[in-house]
């Protein structure tokens, strides 16, 4: 056996297929700041994705407008490919929330590309119904996507909403995933670089279905709350709140709305472990929910529940608090033994010296 | 230049034949973006373009009624990539509509902030999208003559950078697999956790408030922020020769490159980075400490400063229609604003008195085509309303700063005619000096060439800030928001550099509510579609009559010259381009309609 082979062999197991595309629309509506996002990924970043430099994947093929080579119709290809059944397996990957192109009489809210033979743009909602039956999966990046987000906020022109909203909460894939939301304003990096990871591992035959909660968010992303992963949550068990944004102490007296959101970015941070919301002084305003934006808003205002919260953890709070600066006192003072001079005070008893 | 021509009038016309080419969408940019051109192959130059987006979300429609303190969460949504540089807008806006001013320590850590942002983005634009048009795989597949001439030219600061012949350069920008285009990459994140150190995310920031920053200010923060600052320095004594040479290859390649994506000089620039000594947020000051930012703020037309003031400037913003999908409210609407705080009119067509009623319509390149408006400058001096374009932001500012000749902090020097960046020693490299020289041409190639030097700009600036923020907290003022009321009836405007250019958001609080709220980033500038006067947007002006110096005939026609004029501007639409190949059908026109683009 040639020793190459036998190399092979040992560290790299054949994926159950050997590529797959990534058909990625930023044509909703979106600021694209999700894909710009992702480019800051580094668990894994993108290249290693694309570079092979995870073991055990099928080769990954990326169709994304902001990264792509290609240009105009060469781009589009992929997408026409993906609709005809020659792109087989792709993942669909959604950025933007999707409009309702049926609240008006002609016109587009959204578009990608040009109908040849009409000269009109294609909608984005003609893409998605193009595309998602054939798609070994979908997912949505960022909370446009996934629940419709800002551009979904009352008072809107376009009624737009999230994929799951257009597709229906039940919707599966050819190959039976649900509709995978990474939610987030913009996503964090490295959750929605590790969930497509999970994705191609579940293609390579390698991981089994990806475990999702009824909002559809990987449930090991979104499982906890802010506040279960913030840095600041002492403060607030000591019933020590900021009463300015530039205080290091909990904000949630200043419009924070972290104990009742799931994200994990107190833990994550936004890249490196650098960055995050309350945890660095920014006020949490739900922009992974599927209720944002507008049962966040005002966002500085204090969120109605914890007026109640903060009051009864007050007096509790408070007395911890100042036990604790006794008890922590007397921890800042050394043994009284470390000292110079010509006695011994340890507790040791010499036999000889 | 054309600025009275009636829509539809048409200028012309030899014979020709031209082939319609559309690139939909545009990728390696932000947004969606719709180039469709009519080209002239036998005489090798673009006769007409469109520029086309396809999305729209409807901000200043959804904002009224809203709370105006949440107005710079909301509008950071509106720009992916450049998020930041909205929220940090509208918090200008914010501020001068509350009466507000934001603690030293804060206003340096917004700088910080902003700084990183440009070094980020700058970065990831220049070397990893637009890179891609100037890459080994690119040149080779449109200009293979161009590249074996690169093969055999040497790079001239080769020892400041390490790739022997610009054909290595070429190389090490190839997508993914290029050394250049990763190490860029790896820094676009170095610079965004920068950001993230003083704005908390990216790209929508979690620290920026009305009246400062929720930012903790500590030794740490700035310790953190600087070892980062100093590795970007290092990296741009090898950027900027690199870029100089593979640039000035192409003038060399290439005679007569200077016409691609040239057009008149016609800049504007809003000014960026507060100084806090100087900006009390009020708007009777504006001109006062709009000229002390540490990047000048300025109209620059046919080379000379029109102005550098910014009350000047926001009464010459006028929001023209004419192609794009809107109804006009110029008898409708509501006036909200009739003279500004210090008593000058405001005009039915400045952003305090838009009303933006969308009509979503078929597209028509005849009539309309595009959700784009067209934002025009009113050149008091002439009657004119000017197309001014940020070039992308960096050869505007640098234009503007250059002339003014204000900027002078030791690390930048601001010379009348050029501007002076010197960097200090990093761990490897000695001190090195960069001289931004105003160019000859408003082009592609001097777009490009000005990113890579406001990079070092940027940097420059933030070395800077750290040393003033870091007076600040030895000096023990450790403050960095100060509190505000949200007055019942007021009205605001900020004026700021996106990255790519001119953005301005316009405020008007009514009953403790938004009123009215208008923000202008700069792409409705440089993608603006032919204004009611005929006047061609940016883009369209810049393309038009760019020459084809792409070796490829019609049938493997790639549009790398559009492509490069187009990409100069760093679109940002969260759209695109649509380019048709080979499938061009030649029109049946004997005359063309070529809407008014004398130069």
């Amino acid at each position: 056996m040639a020793p190459e082979k036998a190399s092979t062999m040992a560290t790299h197991k054949p994926p159950a297929v050997s590529d797959v595309h990534i058909l990625w629309i930023t044509a909703g509506l979106s600021c694209d700041g999700d894909s710009v996002s992702v480019t800051a990924a580094e668990q894994p970043s993108i290249e290693d994705v694309l570079l092979g430099a995870v073991p055990g994947l099928p080769k990954v093929h990326l169709h994304n407008p902001v990264l792509a080579y290609e240009n105009g119709s060469e781009f589009m290809k992929f997408f026409y490919d993906g609709e005809a059944g020659r792109l087989d397996p792709f993942v669909l990957v959604v950025e933007g929330s999707i409009p309702n192109e049926k609240i008006k009489q002609e016109g587009y809210w959204a578009a990608l590309g040009t109908d040849q033979k009409t000269g009109q743009p294609i909608t984005t909602c003609e893409w998605i119904d193009r595309l998602a039956p054939k798609a070994l999966a979908v997912v949505c990046a960022g909370t446009c996507a996934t629940y419709g987000g800002i551009h979904a906020m009352a008072g809107n022109p376009t009624g737009c909403m999230g994929l799951a909203d257009y597709l229906g909460w039940n919707w599966r894939s050819k190959a039976g995933i649900p509709i995978v939301n990474v939610p987030g304003c913009p996503v964090q990096p490295d959750n929605f670089m590790e969930t497509v990871l999970y994705l191609l591992y579940q293609a390579a035959g390698l991981a089994p279905m990806i475990p999702l909660d009824d909002k559809l968010r990987p449930t090991w992303l979104f499982g906890k709350t802010v506040h279960e992963g913030c840095d600041r949550g002492a403060y607030y068990e000591q019933g020590d709140f900021a009463e300015d944004y530039g205080s290091a102490k909990c904000l949630v007296k200043l419009g924070c709305w972290g104990p009742v959101v799931n994200c994990n970015v107190t833990k994550r941070g936004w890249m490196r472990g650098i960055g995050g919301c309350p945890n660095v002084g920014g006020i949490c305003i739900g922009c992974t929910m599927p209720g944002f934006p507008d049962k966040f808003m005002p966002f500085m205002d204090e969120p109605p529940g914890s007026s109640l919260s903060t009051a009864m953890i007050g007096g509790y709070g408070r007395l911890i608090r100042a036990l604790r600066g006794i008890t922590n006192t007397t921890v800042n003072k050394e043994p009284k033994w470390r000292h110079p001079g010509s006695h011994l005070n340890t507790g040791y008893r010499p036999h000889t010296y | 230049m054309a600025t009275t021509l009636q829509p539809g009038t048409e200028t012309s016309s030899k014979q020709r034949n031209l082939v319609d080419m559309n690139w939909d969408p545009i990728t390696r940019i932000v947004g969606s973006l719709g180039i469709f051109t009519k080209i002239d192959f036998d005489n090798r130059e673009v006769a007409e373009c469109y520029s086309t987006s396809s999305i729209f979300r409807g901000y200043s429609i959804f904002m009224k009624g809203k709370d105006p303190r949440d107005a710079h969460f909301i509008t950071s949504r509106i720009c992916g990539i450049c998020g930041d540089n909205h929220a940090t807008c509208a918090v200008y806006a914010q501020n001068m509509a509350f009466g507000v001013k934001t603690p030293p320590l804060g206003e340096w850590i917004i700088n910080l902030g902003e700084a990183a942002e440009y070094m980020f983005d700058h970065n990831i634009f220049q070397d990893n999208l637009v890179g891609v048009d100037f890459c080994e795989q690119m040149v080779k597949e449109t200009n293979p003559g161009v590249f074996s001439k690169a093969e055999s030219t040497p790079a001239a600061h080769a020892s400041a950078h390490g790739y022997r012949t610009i054909a290595d350069i070429m190389r090490a920008l190839n997508p993914f697999t290029g050394e250049f285009y990763r190490e860029t990459l790896q820094v676009s994140r170095l610079t965004r956790e920068m950001f993230c150190l003083m704005e908390g995310r990216h790209v929508h920031p979690s620290t920026l408030y009305p009246g400062g920053t929720g930012t903790v200010a500590t030794i740490q923060l700035f310790t953190d922020y600087l070892v980062r600052l100093m590795k970007y320095v290092e990296f741009m004594k090898k950027v900027v020769p690199l870029h100089d040479d593979l640039f000035d290859f192409f003038y060399e390649a290439l005679p007569g490159y200077e016409k691609v994506g040239q057009r008149r000089i016609l800049l504007g620039c809003w000014g960026s980075f507060n100084d806090p000594n100087s900006c009390d947020y009020t708007y009777k000051n504006m001109g006062h400490w709009g000229r002390d930012m540490f990047v000048t703020p300025g109209v620059v037309v046919d080379g000379q400063l029109v102005t550098n003031d910014l009350i000047d400037i926001n009464l010459g913003i006028r929001i023209l229609l004419g192609s794009s999908y809107y109804q006009d409210w110029q008898n409708s609407g509501e006036t909200f604003v009739t003279t500004d705080p210090a008593g000058n009119p405001v005009d039915k067509r400045h952003p305090w008195n838009q009303t933006t009623v969308p009509q979503p319509q078929k597209r028509d390149f005849k009539g309309r085509y595009t959700w784009v408006m067209s934002p025009r400058w009113y050149d008091k001096r002439t009657g004119d309303y000017l197309a001014l374009d940020t070039g992308g932001g960096p050869i505007a500012r640098l234009w503007s700063t250059a002339l003014s000749g204000l900027v002078d902090i030791g690390y930048i020097k601001a010379t009348g005619k050029s501007v002076v960046i010197n960097l200090p020693k990093t761990a490897l490299l000695p001190e090195a000096q960069f001289e931004w020289k105003i160019p000859q041409w408003s082009n592609a190639i001097e777009r490009d060439r000005a990113r890579t030097y406001f990079q070092a700009y940027a940097a420059a600036a933030a070395l800077y800030f750290v040393e003033q923020a870091l007076k600040e907290l030895y000096a023990g003022n450790t403050k960095t928001w100060n509190e505000f009321e949200v007055p019942q009836d007021a009205i605001g405007c900020g004026f700021h550099e996106a990255v790519r250019g001119v953005l301005s958001h316009h405020v008007v609080i009514r009953d403790g509510k938004i009123a009215n709220y208008h923000p202008y980033p700069p792409t409705p500038w440089n993608g603006s579609p032919r204004d009611v006067y005929g006047t061609p947007g940016p883009y369209e002006d810049a393309v038009q009559n760019t020459p084809i110096f792409e070796e490829n005939g019609r049938d493997k026609f790639k549009g790398i010259d559009i492509m490069r004029a187009v990409r100069s501007f760093d679109p940002c639409l969260p759209c695109g381009v649509h380019m048709y190949l080979g499938e061009g059908k030649v029109l049946q026109t004997h005359h063309v309609p070529m809407f008014g683009v004398e130069r």
